[in-house]
């Protein structure tokens, strides 16, 4: 027989010994918000690292909506959430008898960012949310309609997409309700590209997670912001997030890790790393972490499997 | 004829020639053009890229680190759904397209899936991509997987493959065929022994641009679910005991080349960016590597081919 015939045969039976018999492995699987993903990325690497590959950690992006989805669904242990659990999304996971531990990681804060050359030094909240409520939409397109002394120039807006925490997190600070957002803005989930578009116009206004601010700070600049009760303009620095100043754009950062899943070793230990290195994997991704104190109790109730679940909003 | 018809012609011809001119060039510019593009992004990857290229990259694992990253898993990954696709598609596409041509009587339902698999043969990926997730994952419940994205991608192709290998089929002339039944072949005998071997060098092209597009997909992989951070190894398909091959590794979840240079270029350190460049010439490497070959294949088939 010629090579092509034997090579065809071949092929004609491999399909064959396709099923494979799917075992069990230490696996632990986590989805979900891009934020919060470094975090989760650099503990994954470090566990592993540790644990010469005798445990494996996946890591994806979905989105903290998406990463829920999943969770409730049962296709992954922990979600990472750049916000608390929705009403809707406890209540769809417990349907599924899916119940959850969660634990805050770290803080952050949305930077409003201009490019440099724009002359805006701080911003109020009230004029925030005129810019981005539904019904700004089609309706305040230039700067003066923001106020006094501003420029007739076109406003550009840039912001994260729908799937993302942030956006659920700024319309809800904002505009008093979460995902309400007028529409007509660039919208993307990949961060550069919202950063390239504010640093190349002078008339561009965006939003998006400190750690990218202070990444490209070079680049854009962030804008302070005059809390809604009054009072001065707060800077998204580190120490003003860490002392509760910068609001109400500062939030917490989740892992919910699924509760029968912790009863694995391989997940109840890749959280304990976690936990124990919580601050300086935090710090490493330019987030802010909590202190100290936090993180050895969460630890400790971890360990003791007694943390309650879903506790509460942002703070 | 006069003098006057003479100048009419000359003059005609000057212009006929003067237009093959213009096309000439015209045709030459956008060689030229297209060439230079490719050539310039081409010269831009390997320039941002070849300096992080090495065997540590080749051989490391991922890491928020960018002077330490590598594409071990990605590259394996990408490996291992290729070899999913290869063995399901081949088959099932060759198969199809052998009964299609040979065995299939022409009527109106023969006609319709010959008019719907050209149509899905340019059906955007994202597409196929979520019809497996709805029934690969989510109807079968097969997981997000090795095995369900190489399947993915097997159907993706599967139109490409079955399109060019009946194209290759109808190439060879019905003279072999009848010879074969002239000896007294079956028609089973003769696809065998003399029809599909003879169409091999065709099949085969098909077969490799399938494969050739399937290595650079992005979107239906990430639909599918390929995660962004994975710094392990599915299992290794040889064991020590009995009964020596093992099928875990399709079960295992993976990352693969094109997913890993996304999430690279998506993130804020700038040196991730040499990252995806090295891990783009990679993957260019391998797809000419597929290629190659390919060539080489159907350079050894050409040359068995006698009659």
């Amino acid at each position: 027989m010629s090579v092509s015939t034997r090579l065809f045969h071949c092929l004609l039976c491999l399909p064959c010994l396709l099923p494979g018999n799917l075992g069990a492995r230490p696996l632990v699987t986590v989805d979900g918000s891009s934020s919060v993903y470094p975090i989760t990325e650099a503990a994954a690497e470090d566990f592993q690292n540790l644990r010469r590959r005798t445990i494996w950690v996946t890591v994806g992006i979905s989105g903290t909506g998406g990463g829920f989805r999943k969770f409730c669904r049962g296709e992954i242990d922990i979600v990472d959430a750049s916000r608390p659990v929705t009403d809707e999304e406890a209540r769809r996971c417990h349907a599924n008898g899916i119940d959850f531990f969660e634990l805050p990681i770290a803080l952050d804060a949305l930077a409003v960012v201009v490019a440099h050359d724009n002359p805006l030094g701080e911003i109020g909240v009230a004029e925030l949310r005129r810019i981005w409520e539904p019904a700004a939409q089609g309706r305040i397109m230039s700067w003066r309609e923001l106020g006094k002394g501003l420029p007739d120039r076109p406003l550009a807006l840039y912001g994260p997409g729908s799937d993302s925490g942030t956006f659920e997190y700024f319309t809800a600070a904002i505009v008093g309700r979460a995902r309400a957002s007028r529409g007509d803005y660039t919208a993307s989930e990949d961060d550069n590209l919202l950063v390239t578009g504010v640093a190349a116009d002078p008339s561009a206004l965006g939003y998006f997670g400190l750690a990218y601010y202070l990444r490209n700070a070079d680049r854009v600049r962030a804008l302070a912001v005059r809390p809604p009760a009054g009072g001065d303009a707060i800077l998204p620095t580190p120490d003003n997030v860490r002392a509760g100043r910068y609001q109400p754009l500062t939030r917490r950062l989740f892992i919910y890790v699924k509760q029968d899943a912790a009863r694995r070793q391989a997940v109840r230990d890749f959280v304990d790393f976690y936990l124990e290195h919580a601050a300086e994997l935090v710090d490493e991704a330019r987030y802010v972490p909590l202190d100290a104190d936090h993180y050895r109790l969460l630890r400790a109730r971890f360990r003791a499997q007694s943390i309650p679940a879903g506790d509460g909003g942002g703070r | 004829m006069d003098e006057g018809d003479d100048i009419h012609i000359g003059r005609h011809l000057q212009r006929r020639r003067r237009l093959e001119i213009v096309f000439v060039a015209a045709g030459l510019l956008c060689l030229i053009l297209g060439m230079l593009t490719l050539v310039t992004l081409f010269a831009e990857m390997a320039r941002q890229g070849l300096p992080r290229l090495g065997i540590d990259f080749l051989s490391r694992y991922p890491s928020r680190h960018a002077e330490l990253a590598g594409i071990l898993p990605a590259w394996v990954g990408s490996l291992a759904v290729m070899v999913v696709t290869a063995a399901t598609a081949v088959p099932l596409g060759v198969g199809a397209a052998v009964y299609l041509e040979e065995y299939a009587p022409r009527n109106l339902i023969t006609a319709l899936i010959e008019i719907n698999l050209t149509n899905l043969a340019g059906m955007p990926s994202i597409v196929f991509g979520l019809m497996a997730l709805g029934i690969f994952v989510f109807e079968f419940g097969l997981g997000r997987n090795i095995l369900t994205a190489g399947l993915t991608l097997a159907l993706l192709i599967l139109p490409i493959i079955i399109v060019t290998a009946r194209e290759a089929l109808r190439t060879v002339p019905d003279s072999l065929r009848e010879a074969a039944f002239a000896c007294g072949a079956s028609p089973w005998q003769a696809l065998r022994d003399h029809v599909v071997p003879a169409a091999g060098p065709g099949i085969l092209t098909g077969i490799i641009i399938g494969l050739a597009r399937a290595i650079g997909e992005t979107a239906p992989l990430i639909a599918l679910g390929a995660v962004s951070f994975v710094s392990f190894l599915p299992e290794s398909p040889i064991r020590g005991e009995f009964p020596f091959i093992s099928f875990d590794w399709l079960s295992a979840p993976f990352t693969a080349l094109p997913v890993q240079m996304f999430n690279w270029t998506t993130r804020p350190d700038p040196d991730f960016r040499a990252n995806a460049a090295a891990a783009a010439f990679v993957l260019v490497a391998m797809a000419l590597a597929i290629n190659g070959l390919a060539i080489w294949l159907r350079h050894r088939m050409r040359r068995e081919a006698r009659w």
